[in-house]
């Protein structure tokens, strides 16, 4: 499964501004870390505030802070803003009426359905202990402390 | 050595200071049976004196069945949540790991670690009896037990569940 860059990103500023309880950070902070454009990262941060998901802070300091429950967000209402967790196309062709092609539907379908399963059990908490616990220098680049050192405060 | 005693070094650092993990004893069942059947809202009786009868008594060094109750008022002997499991070995080509095949907890009493302490002890019980693998299935609409597990660490395994209708 690969997700849209929007929906990583997504990902991405949603653990960054989760990392601390009332964490603020501007897209520039995000977007330096994770090699991406203010502006994309922009579009991004806007989509997620009209989801509820996180609050723009205005001012000198300004940016955004994280508006949901990070033990009750998962990774599955993140991704589902950006794109569809579903292998089924709109446009259908005469061959998925096929036998052939509804039963390659049907092993599409269970692997979508596994999928949201996945997406829908891993809360941001649960994320952040992935990334804070057990076995988890194999994905952290950076050491906790470099974390949120261009934090601008409200 | 106790058969029935859990590792108390293991109890008190799972469980914290307001619980108590121990093995389940015959007069715990009829409080298991009701808390089983206030949250599946189906009453087995017969399935839990049979399980009790299988994990309760026998084979305890490598079968659990353990519930947690309030540590700190001993006059409390309600069950808050149980938790039953064992090691098994070379199903499905498997080496020996401990399988959790059951956890309840009284809905009242969730978010305050009940689930995890019962977890954490059962832990370390398969750790002790030489295993260093826990697994367990959930279903997949069930979010409350996904989610859980989730959170205690547990990701997919290595092996794919599969079913057929017999009809």
């Amino acid at each position: 499964m690969r997700l849209q860059i929007s929906t990583r990103l997504a990902i991405f500023a949603t653990l960054e501004l989760t990392a601390r309880e009332n964490h603020q950070l501007s897209v520039a902070d995000i977007g330096e870390k994770y090699g991406v454009s203010s502006h994309h990262l922009a579009k991004v941060m806007h989509i997620m505030g009209r989801a509820g998901l996180v609050r723009a802070v205005r001012g000198a300091g300004g940016g955004y802070r994280f508006a949901g429950n990070p033990r009750r967000t998962t990774l599955l209402d993140v991704v589902q803003l950006f794109e569809e967790v579903s292998s089924v196309e709109k446009d259908t062709e005469v061959a998925d009426a096929t036998p052939e092609g509804q039963a390659l539907q049907a092993i599409l379908n269970e692997i979508d359905t596994i999928a949201r399963a996945t997406l829908g059990s891993i809360t941001i908490a649960t994320m952040h202990k992935l990334l804070n616990g057990r076995g988890a220098g194999r994905w952290r680049s950076k050491p906790a402390s470099a974390r949120g050192r261009s934090v601008r405060r409200a | 050595m106790n058969p029935l005693a859990i590792d108390p070094k293991a109890r008190a650092e799972t469980t914290g200071a307001a619980l108590r993990v121990r093995r389940v004893q015959a007069a715990d069942i009829p409080q298991v049976i009701a808390l089983d059947t206030r949250v599946t809202k189906l009453a087995k009786p017969e399935y839990w004196n049979d399980v009790y009868r299988r994990y309760g008594k026998r084979r305890l060094h490598e079968r659990f069945f353990l519930i947690a109750q309030n540590r700190l008022d001993r006059t409390d002997s309600r069950v808050l949540g149980f938790i039953i499991g064992e090691i098994r070995a070379w199903e499905f080509g498997s080496t020996p790991c401990g399988w959790v095949f059951a956890l309840s907890v009284e809905p009242d009493m969730r978010l305050h670690g009940i689930g995890k302490a019962l977890l954490e002890t059962i832990s370390g019980e398969f750790r002790k009896a030489g295993v260093n693998k826990m697994r367990t299935m959930v279903e997949r609409g069930a979010q409350l037990p996904l989610l859980f597990f989730r959170s205690e660490g547990l990701m997919a395994g290595p092996y794919i569940q599969l079913e057929k209708d017999l009809d």
